[in-house]
């Protein structure tokens, strides 16, 4: 071999690491072949382009974000079970300390910013123009690029594994330890540019959901006839916005350190990695808000469906989220209290925290509630709701016992607070995510989930996830701290850890078991024809599974809240039937490929500034400022569809 | 006519609102922006704080107060705050539908954005003549991260308005158009805004500490 | 149906009572947190328990309605519970879910400002502390003792019964500072000279190690805690000084560099140097962060010219 391709191969591909690249090349490799052979023999090309990639349906981009972020949890997941493996008994050489503290930090990462973020941003786009009788979000384009960006985003993140090495200083990435200095491999660029140009898109979301619900409800349906989920999006949405600047800019000032030479966090020159901790929480607080917030709009929206029950205590419900996404942002520094920050600021901080806990202890409460005297129905979405109660309720009082500043001091960074993240992020966002995903499935993809698969799936995540984090607690009481590779023998925290992993790999199977659910499903699931297969409430339901893309052929006026199951209960469906005079043509966005090319020059730009190639980097500000041009310059970006053409569509689907 | 019009149900265009905001979909365009200058907002507040953490981390190079030039900087304001108002002016003459007179404000304000801009670039450029460079201390990298940042916001508007003016040349001023051009000023406004923090967060306090 | 919402309830039944009894009931000296040595560690248990029992005082309840609710008002035919679908407010529960927490709150808060601030504070008034300057470098724990003028690496020795004035910095990534049984941690940060009260009551080994990620040798950077009597302890002092080689900045310099290393002591340190290291890493643009003179630490005055 010629010595620049074994410098190319060493250095970038990283050949010289074994079996566990080569195996991935080797998967990777395949799976891009599968792909590009299923879809040249189906003469599929077009209809990706078209259908897919050049898409500014809402319905279709919230498909692509819960595909993605199933993946990404299929990732996510297969780093959990690496470490939890190397874990399993003490003084274990399973995986080398580098291997360990990358796949620690992809671990984090993804699934915090590419598994959680796209599968709420799923769940908004899937339901909100629909709850709130909107034929789209307010700027669908703009929607479209914020899907790219994330998705090329992830990409970038995600290549790190095969070209170049991952990052590896934790999904915090604190400086020093992620300066120059001590960490010089590309990966810990991957890591900042990745999460810069995902982040761009999550602001982008935000500021598009806002305006969406403030600007294009129904005629009606005022704030408080909302339905809870789209409630949530408002607060999450808020969150967003006052968020993800400080990551922004903290991702920045860390990326001009390494790339630049400036000094913002290195320890010589008068640099400060304090800031960066602040910045960098003052974003991460509110972000476990983000992703929790939309969760509890699910539970709303699940639990009165199947208590056949109206919500309890709807306008505590809106001051407690929006009391929440406040507090969130006087709570950072409980992350760092064990920084030295003084008795008067970690009293102010953990009294914050433990605020939080009111308002959460209170929609809890209006939960138990709202199926007391109901009628519960234990379907899918139901049971991951039920399951969600006592898990987050101990994982949120967990959370107060961290908030007491001094019992923190004993807590922090060991495997305590590991156990605590995890049951409210598991517990919480992705017991919710599920929640919803199985309810609105039908929704969306017009047909029902099997429930057989879906209760094994169930039954194995869950007690999976009290064998793994049960024994946690106890060994953050043990002494044992987050982020070590291996531990020796004599501290006797091997039968715990393996217990701990045991329930790992029951998750991970209860995992498999919902992709297979899904994969059985789309061959024998049962078909809703009713567009309301869970006796529902809100105005998502009055329409046909999947729904059409213009969502309502007349957008109907709203009346009270909970519309549908009212108009249902008093036998007055027909308010909402169609009829033939009623319907207008309708003007709808036209399709783009420029979000998806600009997500292409994302990822070129980002990829060249990983490696500092200028030229690439340039290259791809090129093709993002020629996309802003062209946009600049577009005119007439919607075409109309005709009347006869949405009669036709509603007749055939039996509406007129 | 756009599927927000429809969405909204019957809420067409209001003639009696600013001609920008008849139309209900531009309208919403502009709800959307204003969210986006919050976030901007939050984005340079960051700096900001991060400026005034490390503002004194000098590590024995040049402090603010040896670094600043009054004139300069003085001068850079001056242009700055006059384009803001000649912005202004090209609104008010959109909503007077006078296209010659927006095309003009137009025209005055972006050379008065290229002024400031080169000011600026000379102040760097005179700076790192003396080895004040963004590297030597992190004071210094806090001040040109921030000032720079404003540099390229303005930059980033200097090219939009031309695309405005070249939009409002050829369509004339039609309630897309006119949106375009508030929402390129609001975002200029917004700079002016930015820079009258810096001029006193940055420049007055670093002479008179 | 009914036969699997009653599993479920004996299930998450056995599961919290389970977590409360390891919580509760684990104190064996593998629960280092549980088994604390000092009057900081007992300070914080008391805390830790004070927390268990009032947020147990919601989460009970709440265990408890739900294992009831799901189970009676579950979807099943000739279910007699009472069914009002249109009953969803209430003054009276709502005034109690949102007043019952903002007690508890407000119990729990009062007690962790109390403690916050007890902890910054010597723990014993009487009895004069001893000082330590506490190094973390990649991978490897330094300690200073400035008023006996030694020094030591990933191990220190401490008299029992006397308040250790911990004074902590990092001249490499952050760490954290953890003596899981003598109480809670602080980090070391680069540029801070960030203090921490501990003190061991019991004469003992007690394990210690770097609580935040530093890189690749992370995991090795422990450290044991060794509390003897005050007596004993002198007489080491006296060992280390007649049998070791100094400390050099030269041999600092070599500390420095990335690695895993055993325990070592030094006879004497270099003047100057823990706080010329806070000064260097950043120490200089934070007045007040350095510890005066008096603590036992090295003059000032070199400091200030550098």
């Amino acid at each position: 071999m010629p010595v620049w391709l074994t410098h190319f191969t060493t250095t970038y591909l990283m050949w010289n690491e074994g079996p566990m690249i080569w195996g991935s090349d080797v998967l990777i490799l395949l799976t891009m072949l599968g792909i590009v052979v299923t879809l040249t023999r189906l003469r599929r090309w077009k209809w990706l382009w078209r259908e897919w990639l050049t898409t500014v349906d809402h319905k279709k981009i919230g498909i692509m974000y819960l595909l993605a972020a199933l993946i990404m949890m299929f990732r996510g997941g297969v780093d959990a079970l690496l470490l939890r493996t190397q874990l399993a008994v003490p003084g274990n050489h399973f995986l080398s300390a580098e291997h360990y503290d990358q796949i620690f930090t992809t671990h984090g990462t993804i699934m915090i910013l590419f598994m959680a973020m796209p599968f709420i941003f799923a769940l908004f786009n899937i339901v909100v123009p629909l709850q709130i009788g909107a034929r789209d979000v307010a700027f669908p384009y703009l929607n479209a690029i914020s899907f790219w960006l994330f998705f090329f985003g992830a990409m970038l993140f995600n290549i790190s594994f095969v070209f170049g090495g991952s990052p590896d200083a934790g999904w915090v990435s604190y400086p020093p330890l992620s300066e120059l200095g001590f960490d010089f491999g590309p990966g810990e660029n991957y890591y900042l540019l990745a999460l810069q140009i995902s982040g761009i898109g999550s602001i982008a979301t935000g500021i598009n959901f806002l305006v969406t619900i403030f600007k294009m409800r129904a005629p009606g349906m005022k704030l408080m006839r909302m339905p809870l989920f789209s409630w949530s999006v408002v607060a999450a949405s808020v969150v967003i916005i006052f968020a993800f600047p400080a990551l922004a800019i903290a991702l920045a000032l860390l990326t001009l350190d390494r790339v630049a030479g400036t000094h913002f966090f290195t320890i010589l020159h008068g640099g400060d990695p304090m800031m960066f901790v602040n910045l960098f929480w003052v974003w991460g607080h509110p972000e476990v808000y983000i992703v929790i917030l939309p969760a509890f709009g699910v539970y709303s929206e699940v639990v009165a469906t199947f208590a056949r029950k109206r919500v309890f205590g709807y306008s505590s419900m809106v001051l407690s989220l929006m009391l929440i996404s406040v507090i969130s942002y006087f709570v950072w520094a409980h992350h760092f209290f064990t920084m030295g920050a003084g008795a008067g600021v970690n009293t102010f901080f953990a009294i914050a925290s433990m605020l939080v806990a009111i308002p959460t202890g209170v929609k809890v409460f209006n939960w138990l509630f709202t199926m007391f005297r109901g009628r519960i129905r234990l379907t899918l979405p139901m049971l991951w709701t039920i399951a969600f109660v006592p898990c987050f309720t101990i994982g949120g009082a967990t959370g107060v016992m961290l908030a007491a500043a001094p019992a923190d001091y004993q807590y922090h960074n060991s495997y305590f607070l590991i156990a605590h993240f995890h049951q409210v992020l598991i517990g919480g966002v992705v017991f919710g995510m599920l929640a919803g995903m199985y309810y609105w499935w039908p929704k969306v993809f017009g047909f029902m989930l099997d429930v057989r698969l879906g209760k094994i799936a169930f039954w194995l995540f869950n007690i999976g996830f009290y064998v793994c984090f049960m024994p946690q607690y106890a060994l953050g009481f043990m002494g044992m701290q987050r982020r070590m590779y291996t531990y020796p023998t004599d501290m006797g925290w091997g039968t715990l850890n393996f217990i701990s992993t045991i329930g790992a790999y029951i998750m991970g199977l209860g995992f498999l078991f919902i992709v297979i659910q899904v994969l059985y499903s789309i061959k024998h699931g049962e078909r809703d024809l009713t567009g309301d297969p869970w006796d529902a409430r809100t105005l998502e339901w009055s329409l046909p599974s999947p729904a059409p893309h213009y969502n309502f052929a007349v957008i109907p006026t709203v009346t009270e809240r909970d519309m549908w199951w009212e108009l249902k209960e008093r036998k007055e469906t027909d308010r909402l039937k169609l009829k033939s005079d009623m319907i207008t043509p309708i003007h709808m966005p036209k399709n783009s490929g420029r979000p998806f090319l600009m997500g292409v020059s994302f990822f070129i730009a980002g990829f060249g500034l990983v490696f500092e190639w200028i030229p690439i980097a340039v290259l791809g500000l090129i093709g993002i400022l020629l996309s802003l041009l062209f946009r600049a310059f577009e005119y007439g970006d919607e075409h109309t569809i005709p009347a006869d053409e949405i009669r036709e569509t509603e007749a055939a689907l039996g509406r007129l | 006519m756009a599927f927000i019009e429809y969405a909204l149900h019957g809420r067409v265009a209001n003639e009696e609102k600013p001609l920008e905001y008849q139309d209900p979909e531009q309208s919403i365009k502009i709800l959307g922006f204003w969210i986006f200058l919050a976030t901007d907002m939050l984005l340079f507040g960051c700096l900001f704080a991060t400026y005034l953490v490390l503002r004194t981390h000098t590590d024995g190079g040049l402090t603010a107060k040896q670094l600043f030039d009054v004139p300069g900087f003085a001068t850079e304001t001056f242009l700055l705050l006059t384009s803001s108002f000649t912005g202004g002016l090209a609104t008010l003459a959109m909503r007077n539908r006078n296209k010659s007179a927006v095309l003009a404000w137009i025209a005055v304000t972006v050379l008065l954005g290229l002024g400031f801009l080169g000011f600026e670039v000379s102040e760097f450029a005179a700076n790192v003549a003396r080895g004040a460079t963004m590297q030597r201390s992190a004071f210094l990298s806090a001040f040109y991260t921030l000032v720079g940042t404003h540099g390229l916001h303005v930059s980033i508007g200097i090219g939009w308005m031309i695309v405005t003016w070249i939009q409002i040349a050829r369509k004339g001023i039609t309630r897309v158009t006119a949106r375009k051009l508030f929402v390129v000023n609001l975002y200029w406004h917004f700079l002016d805004v930015v820079w009258v923090f810096i001029f006193t967060v940055v420049y007055l306090s670093g002479v008179v500490m | 149906m009914h036969d699997k919402a009653k599993k479920r309830r004996i299930r998450y039944g056995m599961l919290g009572a389970s977590a409360m009894t390891l919580l509760l009931s684990g104190c064996g000296p593998q629960y280092m947190v549980l088994d604390p040595v000092g009057p900081v560690g007992r300070e914080e248990l008391h805390l830790i328990i004070l927390s268990v029992i009032l947020t147990g005082i919601v989460i009970i309840p709440v265990l408890a309605l739900l294992v009831f609710i799901v189970w009676r008002y579950r979807d099943k035919p000739g279910n007699r519970a009472p069914y009002q679908p249109k009953w969803s407010e209430s003054r009276v529960l709502e005034v109690i879910w949102w007043g019952i927490p903002i007690v508890i709150v407000g119990i729990l808060g009062y007690f962790t400002e109390k403690t916050t601030f007890a902890l910054v504070r010597p723990p014993e008034n009487n009895i004069a502390p001893i000082t330590i300057e506490v190094t973390s470098l990649d991978w490897k724990w330094l300690f200073q003792y400035p008023d006996q003028k030694i020094a030591t690496v990933n191990y220190a020795v401490i008299p029992t019964g006397v308040p250790i004035n911990f004074v902590l910095t990092s001249d490499a990534p952050m760490n954290s500072f953890w003596v899981p049984r003598l109480g809670g941690q602080e980090y070391t940060m680069p540029g801070m000279a960030m203090r921490l009260w501990l003190q061991a009551n019991q004469s003992g080994t007690y394990y210690g190690h770097g609580a935040n990620f530093t890189g690749r040798g992370f995991a090795h950077m422990n450290f044991n805690v060794i509390a003897k009597p005050a007596t004993q302890f002198y007489g080491w002092v006296q060992r280390v000084k007649s049998t070791s080689h100094p400390l050099t900045r030269a041999i600092y310099a070599q500390l420095k560099i990335p690695s895993v290393i055993g325990t070592t002591q030094y006879s004497s340190i270099p003047p100057n140097l823990f706080n010329g290291t806070v000064w260097a890493d950043g120490g200089k643009y934070m007045p007040g962060m350095l510890p005066a003179q008096g603590t036992g630490s090295n003059s000032m005055k070199h400091n200030s010219t550098q």
